[in-house]
């Protein structure tokens, strides 16, 4: 069986899956393990004029009790992000408030106990007297004339941030024959990861060094931020392991507060902390995603020729900034708003608002989603209001073919691209040319059927380090990579990456049974523990593949480079007449050759071996930086029906063209490209999460109120890729966790529309929505 | 979830004794929404009395022109029942559109009406059937069984031992469910028997009712345009994060011309 780059391999993973042994931070008991459980703020905002903790110490079972008092020496929780350095209003969030809470979930004390269920007790005994302020829940509430300040700041601004060019925006709306208008509102998802976050603290005074068990998406992001902004312990004294993490969607990139009162409080208590969250208490306290509020214009002449786009949004950051809150809607943001066009002139300005809400981070696509659905919308719109065909009035203004690398009006250079060529297959897929007679059957049905486009584009393969400083990131963006060839030939290769449901073990074990022409099975790949690993800046982005990929690919390249001195020895040959391929090292123009299991073996049992030249061993590490982004492009079409009694949608049809260069393993691209429709289907027509205007309270705290997507609302997917290498990494690949997501909003909106004739229905696009859009279009 | 006194009550007998002797008990049938409250902190029963042995409480009777479903019997035996099937297909259905396989293979028939849910899918059946309810001491009609929210006409202690709904004429459930819970939004139960025609709605209201004029409609004609000019008031009607009450007004009428298109 095929298992090199392009086979459609079975999941390495599985096995432990499938079998229930997996080993997630949950299934961790440390020796004489504690459980914590965190008093939350059951109101929005409140001063805190009393904790008292006195009846929790003396329940049951109860190891200790912490609020905010006891931390005050410990640092807050940082922000790895500020829009171009800053101006950014940036106030400190205490581990444990301090004071003051500021939204439902908010940890105003830490109970840790014998059991969990003691910890539960007597969390329900500590008594918090709140002195309760008025909530601003909404942004517009939040920026009202007069609103209560959340922080000690003048109002409820975080930044107020700009890209492209203001004059010749102006100048283009100017000359423009038409402008398409569309108020748009991105909605606010939880991300909804089925593994709970979790976290187990742990101090060694043996050697004064502690270990974190979390389930993070970046281990070595959560070492550097906990130990040396918060809890000012040096990199050789803290380990954090991400063993198997069930999912992340973002969620599980920022740095929470609970990680770091349980890695304080193990020392506190001198036992293992543990801590895992219950369903109720993900929706209230994980970061959230998207959440917008945006004005989009688009300045066409009267055939169609984009001339200028503008954009004013309004961004939720939530009560706190998260990790990268503020990056999401900036430069994730309006960098990609010249989608797969040619609009010359872009101007975005975005203001942050701080909200009594939870936090909001990045989530599937971050930023990416975002753009491409006001993007793809007001296209969509603009096609409408000009009678032009949609994917016309879209050929029109693509980007062409030859014209890379493409400078975009928003700072981003597009490597590679043939967009015209995935809309055309897509287009074919579906059968856009039948689709007139399909929508006049459904209608001989009493169903309205509508059909919706979306091209979009993503920078994905985060980043070069260079480009992230100077747009504010406080960190670097490579990706760390070794690979231990072990003396009889297997491998274990130690990633920067971290899986947590995308298949790196089987993905990256392919890259390297295809390199080094060795069995897929003596490969082995370990991501999630800073001790075993060099470095790593983790998985988000789609940038596994594209930056700890390639970093792997270097560090093969060094293992194949010092194979080639000891094969040359061994062979008698010169180094440079050394070729090495399919597993063999051969002197070019011979027959003598040496496999790269004997190379292996010679270097841990150097008898024969240049030792006064060559270090013994075969275990080579490398760091890879990008010199740009991947720009993964693709085309969704999507077919829905009405049900106009009910307003119900059913998904009939689903077509897809995505083109993210060279594909390693089709089935987990498919998977990937599968499960990402699925959660832009979930943000467009299911999931909201909605906060009572008032109060504050998160209405939508459970799954019986909070709708994520099922099999039964999906329809089988049709899809397909074009293959574009990227022509700056090793392995040529762009990236597809995100793609999905990225597209399926702005096509299963653009279909509703579509089907029943209005200009716009905000999403979730939900029976009840789109049945009052008829009504009111029906009364019109 | 509060500790509690975990007993397996070994006959109806053992188990209504049982919780008279307790302080404050709740009978475990299928425990689909016992043990989520129980988890969620919201009640503390001083006892839980286990029905699971309780084979006298299971199983499906066709007898006297009226299908007898044990209270503990799982809403997947009674999707699956061809007895039911056969007898009363709408039934059939409203058992298999309830929850999710899990739910349906835990779920308890008895459990769903003792716990009232306004927007549980047995109710509709209870009342939409006319149905009987048996309980260790009497029995109720429907009409009388529901009272309100989360209300019944039990008394404390009191078990509900077997539902039996009479084989109607023709009769069809329409639902619109909740995208997150499976619980009905509006649900529409019309039958037409013997003692004439009955529309039972769940889902819109505090608890299910009946619409007397899409009755009385259907009884001079029953085909679906009898009933698609009637509408409720939305006034009263539930209000969540899923549907208005206007939303809801409007469903009772879509879901009961179907389910009269769908009765045939």
């Amino acid at each position: 069986m095929d298992t090199g780059i392009g086979a459609a391999v079975t999941r390495k993973e599985d096995f432990r899956f499938l079998t229930g042994q997996g080993n997630y931070t949950d299934d961790i008991a440390r020796p004489g393990q504690a459980h914590a459980v965190f008093v939350r703020s059951v109101v929005a905002h409140a001063n805190l004029r009393a904790v008292n903790t006195e009846a929790a110490s003396a329940m049951p079972g109860v190891v200790a009790v912490f609020t905010g008092d006891d931390l005050q020496g410990v640092g807050g929780v940082p922000c790895g992000f500020a829009p171009d350095g800053g101006p950014m209003n940036e106030p400190p969030r205490p581990v444990l408030a301090q004071g003051k809470v500021r939204f439902v979930g908010d940890m105003v004390a830490m109970v840790i106990a014998e059991t969990a269920e003691q910890a539960r007790d007597a969390a329900e005994a500590v008594d918090v007297d709140y002195d309760e302020l008025p909530a601003v829940v909404s942004m517009e509430a939040a920026q009202a004339e007069g609103a209560p300040t959340i922080h000690d700041l003048d109002d409820n601004s975080c930044f107020s941030w700009g890209i492209g060019d203001a004059e010749a925006t102006d100048a283009a709306f100017a000359k423009a024959d038409h402008v398409t208008t569309l108020e748009l509102v991105n909605n606010r998802k939880c991300p909804n990861a089925i593994e709970p976050r979790a976290a187990i603290g742990e101090y060694d005074p043996a050697h004064d060094s502690y270990t974190l068990y979390t389930t993070s998406q970046n281990p070595h992001v959560i070492r550097l931020l906990m130990g040396a902004f918060v809890l000012g312990i040096p990199e050789h004294k803290l380990r954090v392991v991400s063993p198997d993490v069930g999912g992340g969607f973002g969620s599980k990139i920022p740095h929470y507060p609970e990680e770091i009162a349980v890695t304080w409080a193990g020392k506190q208590v001198g036992r293992p902390v543990k801590w895992t969250a219950e369903r109720t208490e993900s929706f209230l306290s994980d970061t959230h995603g998207r959440d917008h509020i945006t004005r989009v214009e688009l300045a066409c002449t009267s055939d169609g020729e984009f001339l200028g786009l503008r954009v004013h949004t309004q961004a939720n950051m939530g009560a706190y900034l998260s990790t990268f809150g503020p990056l999401i809607p900036t430069y994730l943001y309006g960098t990609l708003l010249a989608g797969v066009y040619t609009t010359p002139a872009i101007r975005c300005e975005v203001d942050g608002v701080f909200t009594n809400t939870a936090p909001v981070d990045a989530e599937r696509g971050a930023g990416r989603p975002e753009a491409t659905f006001l993007l793809e919308r007001v296209v969509e719109t603009a096609a409408r209001e000009l009678g032009i065909d949609p994917v016309e009035l879209r050929r029109r203004n693509f980007i062409a073919s030859d014209a890379f690398p493409y400078q975009t009006p928003v700072i981003v250079q597009y490597d590679s691209g043939n967009y015209e060529q995935v809309l055309d297959r897509a287009a074919e897929l579906a059968d856009y040319a039948g689709f007139a007679q399909r929508r006049e059957e459904a209608k001989s049905r009493g169903r309205l059927r509508g059909l919706g486009f979306a091209g979009y584009i993503e920078a994905c393969g985060m980043a070069p380090s260079n480009i992230a400083g100077v747009i504010g990131a406080r960190a670097g963006l490579f990706e760390a990579a070794q690979v231990r060839v072990h003396p009889t030939g297997s491998v274990s290769v130690y990633t920067g990456s971290h899986s947590h449901g995308q298949g790196h073990e089987t993905t990256f074990a392919q890259v390297v049974s295809d390199r080094l022409g060795i069995p897929f099975e003596n490969v082995d790949v370990v991501h999630g523990d800073t001790d075993q690993i060099p470095f790593g800046m983790g998985t988000y982005g789609s940038r596994s593949l594209a930056v700890g990929g390639s970093a792997i690919c270097k560090a093969l390249d060094k293992i194949i480079a010092k194979g080639k001195k000891i094969a040359a020895h061994a062979l008698e040959a010169g180094e440079s007449d050394i070729d090495f391929e399919s597993g063999e090292f051969r002197v070019r123009g011979t027959d003598k050759s040496v496999g790269f299991g004997d190379i292996a073996l010679s270097a841990y049992v150097p008898h024969n071996y240049p030792l006064e030249e060559l270090e013994p061993g075969l275990d080579e590490g490398a760091f890879y930086d990008p010199t740009n982004f991947t720009f993964p492009a693709g085309c969704h079409i999507c077919e829905v029906e009405v049900d106009p009694e009910t307003g119900t949608t059913q998904i009939v049809n689903w077509n897809a063209v995505d083109d993210f260069g060279k594909i390693v393993n089709p089935m987990i691209v498919d998977g990937q490209v599968h499960g990402g429709i699925a959660h832009g289907v979930g943000q467009a027509m299911l999931e909201n999460c909605a906060y009572d205007e008032d109060s504050g309270q998160l209405l939508s705290g459970s799954l019986t109120d909070y709708c994520i997507p099922r099999a039964d609302d999906l329809p089988s997917f049709h899809i397909e890729t074009t293959e574009t290498p990227c022509p700056h990494n090793p392995l040529g690949v762009k990236g597809c966790g995100e793609a999905g997501a990225i597209a399926a909003p702005a096509a299963l909106i653009n279909a509703i529309t579509d089907a029943i004739g209005v200009a716009h229905v905000d999403m979730p696009a939900t029976p009840e929505k789109v049945w009052a859009a008829l009504q009111s279009a029906q009364g019109e | 979830m509060y500790e509690f006194n975990y007993r397996r009550a070994s006959s109806v007998f053992d188990a209504v004794s049982s919780s008279d002797q307790s302080g404050d008990a709740s009978y475990l049938a299928g425990g689909m929404t016992l043990i989520p409250v129980l988890k969620f902190r919201l009640a503390a029963p001083s006892d839980v009395i286990d029905l699971a042995d309780l084979g006298e409480l299971k199983g499906i009777r066709t007898e006297n022109g009226a299908v007898a479903i044990g209270a503990m019997t799982t809403h997947a035996e009674v999707a699956g029942s061809a007895e039911v099937r056969q007898a009363i297909p709408a039934l059939a259905d409203l058992a298999e559109s309830i929850g999710d396989p899990q739910v349906r293979n835990r779920g308890t028939i008895g459990g769903s009406i003792a716990n009232a849910d306004p927007a549980a899918d047995y109710p509709a059946a209870v009342v939409g059937l006319g149905a009987t309810v048996h309980t260790n001491s009497r029995t109720i009609g429907a009409d009388d069984f529901f009272t309100a929210m989360f209300e019944t006409a039990l008394e404390p202690g009191e078990l509900v031992t077997a539902v039996s709904f009479p084989v109607p004429d023709r009769a069809a459930y329409m639902k619109f469910p909740n995208p997150a819970s499976r619980y009905a939004i509006v649900g529409v139960m019309v039958s037409q028997s013997g003692d004439g025609v009955r529309v039972a709605v769940t889902g819109a209201g505090g608890r299910v009712f009946r619409v007397a004029e899409m009755e009385q409609a259907l009884a001079a004609n029953f085909v679906p345009e009898a009933v698609a000019g009637i509408s409720v008031s939305a006034e009263g009607l539930n209000e969540d994060l899923h549907a208005s009450p206007e939303y809801r007004a409007h469903l009772v009428t879509v879901m009961a011309r179907r389910a009269v298109a769908a009765a045939g």
